[in-house]
């Protein structure tokens, strides 16, 4: 015998997104724990603030001891104010599906309806919007300790330089984590290596032009180099005698960089996310 | 029936020897197993070399490159051997980072037979062996291409096995205190190795001398022992040409001694009573196997 009972519950469908609406909702979801995580942990203000400043005075100091121009400083305040971009794309960016794969969450990712792409740009939106406000105090606040005069010849075109230098910047961070994706524990040591050697050749500290052309050129595959070349060129009054190449071309390179760094990360996420679960990386722990 | 069986007891080594060689041999196997040999090599030059050269390159844009000047090597030095501060004094609280948030292992190593403190200091071993070999990287860099006068003939070399086992002590002695501190926070803990270095970075002299900073900050670099440690290696290896400049001048290498001799027992008394407070709070407030997963 066979019953034909109906459920007494009424089952309401409930709207769910897709598409851009999901890719949104997507951005939006991961955005939210890093702004409120900042929020609620106080403590950064405190190591994120102090740290960077120890190494801007660090310098500072040197550029004093040796009598370097007063603009140098300035250099370095500018520098410093930028590491916090840097790092944030190397520790929160590019190993951060590293970090997810450890928590466990990598996998979670992997399997919900949305796009890997959103994830990681909802970090990178979450993460640019806190590091903003730390490298803006950086500078706010080496400006007043070390005296730095600013002499700025174009507000419209450093809003560009920076908004594409930060574009370009994220873009290659989304790039990198499609690699760190199958990265294990030797993730966390090459993005401790990542540090120093970028610093030096993107000229956190000193004008990148001090480089013979081919290096300097060699080294604007990382936004920054050429990013903060404009800005100086663009904010100091020596700053053009000592660019490596005009604004102009700095901006157009930048463009080009943003455009390949964010096509580059769409088609290597796929790329490799598909090699991580063909492979079974997404959950492996190999501390 | 009961019996009294008595089990011959194995001769075990002492357990502080023990602790710290198994450690330290652990310590060693995760600093450089995550890769092959090469990549490791390259993974050694790379970064302590890429740190000198920003120095190197700030210094040769405004003076023309002329490193004949004393104050070339000064900074040179003091940044080549800084890198022991970040090897071993942050390397030593790093493993209690690793161990309780990475690894998960830190409650295991409570309930075995070891002596912590012996084995976080063991942990550090790897940490100078690394740093070691930076240093080394560092230096011979700059005797053979940035004219650094560093002639072997001429080397101090009592002052500088003296004052480099003085320093290596008292760095240690600072990363217990850190270690410590590490115990008792979740958050940001990461961080507090390089925020302490940062700071000794800029206090201690280390690349430029303690006349340039203001002079309300100067009393900071006297008392740290990195501010005599540094002077003293510089003197051993370069003789006068450290010695040229105003802030310790007027000190011999003797009084220098005594005085890193003096801040190194200091920080030994120190680290242990910190570490054995730390430890003690950190086991009351179940506090050993957190895991905050910042």
């Amino acid at each position: 015998m066979t019953t034909n009972t109906q459920s007494p519950i009424s089952i309401t469908r409930v709207p769910k997104n897709a598409g851009w609406r999901l890719f949104l909702q997507t951005v939006i979801a991961r955005m939210y724990p890093r702004i409120i995580g900042q929020l609620r942990e106080k403590s950064w203000v405190f190591f994120d603030l102090f740290l960077p400043i120890m190494g801007v005075a660090a310098y500072v100091f040197v550029y004093r001891a040796i009598k370097a121009p007063e603009d140098y400083v300035g250099f370095v305040v500018v520098g410093g104010a930028m590491t916090a971009f840097w790092l944030n794309v190397l520790w929160a960016m590019s190993s951060q599906l590293y970090w997810e794969k450890e928590t466990g969450n990598l996998g979670l990712y992997i399997m919900a309806p949305n796009s890997l792409m959103a994830i990681l740009l909802g970090m990178a939106l979450g993460g640019m919007l806190a590091t903003t406000l730390r490298a803006v105090i950086i500078l706010v606040l080496g400006s007043w300790l070390f005296n730095v005069q600013f002499a700025v010849s174009s507000f419209l075109q450093l809003f560009a330089v920076f908004m594409l230098t930060m574009t370009a910047l994220y873009g290659m961070g989304m790039m990198f984590a499609s690699v760190f994706l199958l990265l294990s524990r030797e993730a966390w040591h090459w993005t401790n290596l990542a540090q120093e050697p970028v610093y030096l050749a993107s000229g956190f500290y000193f004008p990148v032009s001090s480089f013979n052309f081919w290096i300097a050129a060699s080294a604007s595959i990382i936004p920054l180099t050429l990013g903060l070349d404009a800005i100086r060129q663009l904010v100091f009054a020596s700053g053009p005698s000592l660019g490596f190449v005009s604004v102009q071309i700095e901006i157009a390179v930048l463009v080009a960089l943003c455009v390949i760094f964010l096509t580059a990360a769409r088609y290597l996420l796929r790329y490799m996310e598909r090699l991580a679960i063909r492979e079974g990386r997404i959950t492996e722990s190999r501390r | 029936m009961t019996t009294n069986t008595q089990y011959p007891i194995p001769n075990t080594p002492s357990p502080l020897w023990h602790s710290f060689k198994t450690a330290a041999w652990l310590g060693w196997q995760i600093e450089s197993n995550w890769t092959d040999p090469l990549i490791f090599a390259i993974y050694s030059v790379i970064k302590p070399l890429s740190a000198s050269a920003i120095l190197v390159v700030m210094y040769s844009v405004i003076t023309n490159g002329d490193y004949a000047s004393p104050i070339f090597p000064y900074i040179y030095l003091g940044n080549a051997f800084y890198q022991y501060v970040g090897a071993i004094m942050a390397g030593i609280s790093w493993a209690v980072i690793e161990d309780r948030e990475h690894y998960r292992t830190l409650k295991y190593i409570y309930v075995a037979p070891l002596n912590v403190p012996m084995y976080l200091l063991g942990r550090g071993v790897a940490r100078f062996a690394t740093g070691s070999i930076s240093v080394f990287i560092t230096v011979t860099f700059g005797v053979l291409f940035l004219q650094v006068p560093l002639n072997l003939a001429e080397v101090n070399w009592p002052l500088f096995i003296g004052s480099l086992f003085l320093g290596v002590v008292m760095l240690a002695m600072m990363g217990l205190i850190l270690a410590g501190v590490t115990l008792l926070i979740a958050n940001q803990v990461w961080f507090v190795g390089e925020a302490v270095a940062g700071a000794l970075y800029l206090f201690s002299g280390a690349i430029f001398p303690l006349d340039v900073l203001p002079v309300w900050l100067r009393p900071v670099g006297y008392l740290m022992p990195l501010t005599y440690w540094l002077e003293l290696v510089r003197r051993a290896l370069i003789g006068n040409a450290a010695a040229a400049f105003p802030t310790l001048a007027g000190w011999s290498n003797g009084q220098l001694l005594s005085i890193l001799l003096a801040l190194t027992l200091v920080f030994g008394g120190l680290g242990y009573y910190v570490f054995r407070k730390c430890d003690h709070l950190a086991r009351e407030r179940g506090m050993i196997d957190m895991t905050t997963n910042y």
